[in-house]
């Protein structure tokens, strides 16, 4: 459109908001934890991409551990290993939970029984079917009762996660990001192939403390030019393609490598959030 | 916190098209529920059903058609909302311009049906399937923003019940944030089967339309609602106010409220404090209050500790149903509604007050001079969202 020719709408400023990360979580395969991904992002290990074995959450009650979904526990499994190797107490981190599909497992179940005639929907597959079962089950688990919000934006998730956690920041002073996809049943696999379970997890700060890692800027970008930012090992970038969460990959190799760089993640609108990334550890 | 125009806004749910059926239907008393099935459902009770949703999105849109996009684009329609957000886009532009879309189960009609079309043989859907434009949790975010011609943040929450409360929180932070100049803010919630089979299965579904808060009452009633609002700078033009959000989490149950109301109290203290506005210049509450004895008796005990026994109070889902994600929005459209109309609606269809309920629920409408109303949305995983809706003076 027009919008260049406008002085009012030229001069807007895009927006850049600041987070400070304090501790990494991963889940996926070949990526047991951030440990075992900041070592292969290093290159000081090779990426094996076998899938995790089964995980038991063990901070919730057992009646919600058996009720939790694959969804759940992979959105759990990073999320953990976050919390571990942070300062802050679980129960007083707002959370952010960003997932394109949560759990189609049981929309898959959902909908199979509802096209047979006696329709018969189970009651624990009615309450896991929402969008933020993940977050409700992580509130439960650590006593976290202040905000929490669950997003969803297909393929653009984790640009979509980064932004609405960083705008949460104005309110709370940290917070834990949880971006988090499994593989859906065959037939819905078919529209939208999620090949890998992954989830990745962050503890963001609204300023910088003594377990500052990194500072993230971010800034929704506008240029045609802009494209996503790749991984140029193959296996890697087959992962970051495998699962909205992954797409967080460049990012993390960043903070692995402990190096200033940018990175470009796709947004909508064919746009991409650009991640002025500045290490701090 | 500094409050923001509410410049433009309107609903589309089982009362009519538009504003004006709405407060119609409020003044006379009117329920838009209805005796009859959804589609196939052989769940027994009322359901405030929007009629007009038979006919296919056509041309650009037709790949986005849904019932659920179908209640978007009917409700983007109604009271000249697209050509308030063009005037909102021509000034700012299309980047400038947000878009945070509540939803709960987005458009599952659609894979309801896929599923039901599906080739059993080979497990596969039908060729006119799509997740992406449909089925996906961002899907009606997606579309509100391609039909409004946007190309700012957008976002779909979806925190079940809550979402379209929350979304008014989240663009406040977006615009205080910079991210956009104004925000597009609202949900789209359509029937399906998987919310009635799912209610009916959790045995919440009434027989009959519910009666929140009555010693009587049986469970809920769904419906489905579209609504939207357009967020501005507080220019001082503005008549209607978002002045405050609350917003927290039980950590409680996934499907029950904490019986004490910790996180709806929570929730409410906190639309109050950013609002910093007294408990006591609180004249009004539209109540979560979904006709369950757990959620009324949870959210009673909320309000009696923090605002006490007084202040009215009324659920309006006897007029709408439970329109589940899109409550939130429906809900603070009402309390705006009652804002400019004066009007304090009753708890429609409530006849004996439940005793173990301390709170003033209005048992009949009547009418007041009011200055600031809050609007409750509680969800399943026990997420909470309250907002203080104000006229400025």
């Amino acid at each position: 459109m027009s919008s260049a020719l406008d002085p009012r709408k030229s001069s807007q400023p895009q927006a850049s908001l600041q987070v400070f990360v304090e501790a990494i979580g991963v889940a996926a395969p070949g990526l047991a934890d951030w440990q075992v991904a900041r070592a292969v992002l290093r290159g000081e290990q090779a990426f094996l991409a076998s899938e995790l074995p089964p995980y038991q959450p063990l901070r919730l009650p057992a009646n919600e551990r058996r009720r939790a979904t694959p969804a759940v526990r992979q959105a759990f499994r990073a999320a953990e290993d976050a919390i571990a190797h942070s300062a802050c107490d679980p129960a007083e981190l707002a959370t952010v939970f960003a997932s394109s599909d949560a759990d189609m497992n049981v929309l898959h179940r959902i909908c199979s029984a509802l096209a047979e005639p006696a329709r018969v929907v189970s009651p624990t597959d009615f309450h896991n079917s929402v969008h933020n079962a993940a977050a409700g089950y992580w509130s439960i688990a650590v006593g976290a009762r202040r905000n929490s919000i669950s997003i969803g934006a297909y393929d653009s998730t984790a640009a979509a996660g980064l932004l609405e956690a960083a705008t949460l920041l104005l309110d709370e002073a940290a917070l834990l990001l949880v971006l988090y996809d499994v593989p859906q049943p065959k037939p819905l696999f078919d529209q939208h192939p999620i090949v890998s379970a992954v989830s990745v997890a962050l503890v963001l700060t609204r300023t910088r403390s003594a377990g500052t890692r990194a500072a993230l800027r971010l800034t929704l970008a506008d240029s045609a030019d802009d494209v996503a930012t790749t991984l140029a090992d193959p296996q890697l970038e087959a992962l970051r393609r495998a699962n909205p969460a992954a797409r967080l990959l460049p990012l993390l190799r960043v903070l692995a490598q402990q190096r200033n760089d940018s990175v470009l993640l796709e947004a909508v609108a064919g746009r991409c959030l650009r991640i002025d990334i500045e290490s701090l550890a | 916190m500094n409050p923001l125009g509410i410049s433009h806004y309107t609903v589309t749910s089982s009362l009519g098209r538009g504003l004006a059926s709405h407060l119609e239907a409020l003044r006379a008393e009117r329920t838009g529920l209805r005796q009859q099935p959804f589609e196939t459902s052989t769940v027994p009770g009322w359901i405030g059903e929007v009629d007009g949703l038979d006919t296919p999105l056509a041309g650009t849109l037709a790949e986005w058609d849904c019932r659920n996009n179908r209640l978007a684009e009917l409700g983007l329609q109604q009271d000249g909302f697209i050509a308030a957000v063009a005037r909102a886009t021509q000034r700012y532009g299309a980047e400038r311009v947000g878009v945070f879309i509540g939803t709960s189960t987005s458009g599952v009609q659609q894979t309801e049906l896929a599923y039901r079309a599906r080739d059993r043989a080979l497990d596969r859907l039908p060729d006119w399937f799509n997740l992406r434009t449909t089925q996906s949790t961002f899907s009606a975010a997606d579309f509100v923003r391609l039909r409004l011609g946007l190309r700012g943040v957008a976002v779909a929450i979806s925190t079940a019940c809550s979402s379209s409360a929350k979304v008014f929180a989240s663009a406040h932070r977006a615009m205080r944030a910079g991210l956009c100049e104004v925000a597009v803010v609202g949900r789209v919630d359509t029937l399906c089967l998987t919310t009635l089979y799912g209610v009916n299965a959790l045995q919440q579904v009434s027989p009959e339309i519910c009666r929140p808060a009555d010693v009587r009452r049986q469970g809920l009633s769904l419906g489905e609602a579209a609504g939207f609002a357009l967020l501005t700078p507080d220019d001082g033009t503005a008549e209607l106010l978002l002045q405050g959000y609350g917003e927290s989490s039980d950590a409680y149950h996934m499907s029950t409220p904490d019986p004490d109301g910790r996180g709806a109290a929570t929730a409410m203290r906190e639309a109050l404090r950013r609002g910093a506005v007294a408990p006591a210049a609180v004249d009004y509450i539209n109540l979560h209050g979904t006709g369950t004895p757990a959620n009324d008796l949870a959210e009673d005990k909320a309000v009696i500790g923090l605002l006490g026994s007084d202040v009215p109070c009324s659920s309006t889902k006897s007029w709408s149903g439970h329109t589940l994600g899109a409550a939130g929005i429906l809900e603070a459209v009402i309390a705006l509604l009652c804002l400019q109309d004066g009007l304090l609606p009753r708890s429609l269809n409530t006849q004996a007050k439940d005793p173990a309920l301390r709170a003033n629920i209005l048992l009949e409408s009547r009418r007041a001079q009011l200055r600031r109303v809050l609007s409750n949305s509680f969800g399943f995983g026990g997420n909470n969202c309250s907002l203080l809706l104000g006229r400025r003076a």
